[in-house]
């Protein structure tokens, strides 16, 4: 059900925060089965002590190393989500 | 027991996820890897324990401990994201939320 949202973000901003205490802020331009995720036209967000990437635009993030994903909340249909939630807890199988 | 439930005959709850089926739309507390802490409301979930939480708040616990006494000063850092997609990977525990007075 993942998957199927995140594709629904595609070309909104997001804020990824990674394992290593990254912040990236970016537009999402891909996500996979494994929810690695493409970046375009980042930032580091959340004071630029951390690794400088100023000459890096766009990034691939392998989906293993996001710890969090920040969404606007006005991009998301929690309706939606809840509903799909739902129906995938009951079958796991998947 | 011999209270009077009310039977919705569609929802059994038979393995631990289906514990956490029946807080989505509620508020919940969930523990996370490197002492982090995030409370809010969960939207969406999967059998990764990957989440969806709206209005979240985090807490990062840490200890610093004083060179000279050696006693240990615990401080907590707080944040708070509208939307928040998390990373199962990162889940300890799942709960509602524990009001501690």
């Amino acid at each position: 059900c993942f998957i199927r949202f995140f594709k629904s973000l595609v070309g909104k901003d997001v804020v990824v925060e990674l394992k290593n205490d990254l912040s990236i802020c970016g537009t999402l331009h891909s996500v996979d089965q494994y929810l690695n995720i493409k970046l375009t036209d980042i930032s580091v967000t959340d004071t630029e002590k951390y690794p400088h990437m100023l000459s890096v635009k766009n990034c691939f993030i392998r989906g293993s190393v996001v710890r969090y994903v920040q969404l606007p909340a006005d991009e998301v249909d929690t309706q939606l989500l809840q509903d799909s939630a739902r129906k995938e807890a009951s079958a796991p199988t998947r | 027991m011999a209270e009077d439930l009310e039977n919705i005959p569609s929802i059994t709850v038979k393995e631990p996820l289906d514990l956490v089926r029946l807080s989505l739309d509620e508020r919940i507390y969930v523990k996370m890897r490197n002492d982090r802490e995030i409370r809010g409301r969960l939207h969406a979930y999967d059998q990764h324990m990957n989440m969806i939480l709206s209005d979240a708040e985090e807490t990062i616990t840490t200890v610093e401990i004083d060179e000279e006494t050696y006693e240990e000063v615990y401080r907590t850092t707080k944040r708070n994201i509208p939307m928040l997609f998390v990373r199962g990977d990162g889940v300890i525990l799942v709960s509602p939320p524990m009001r501690t007075s």
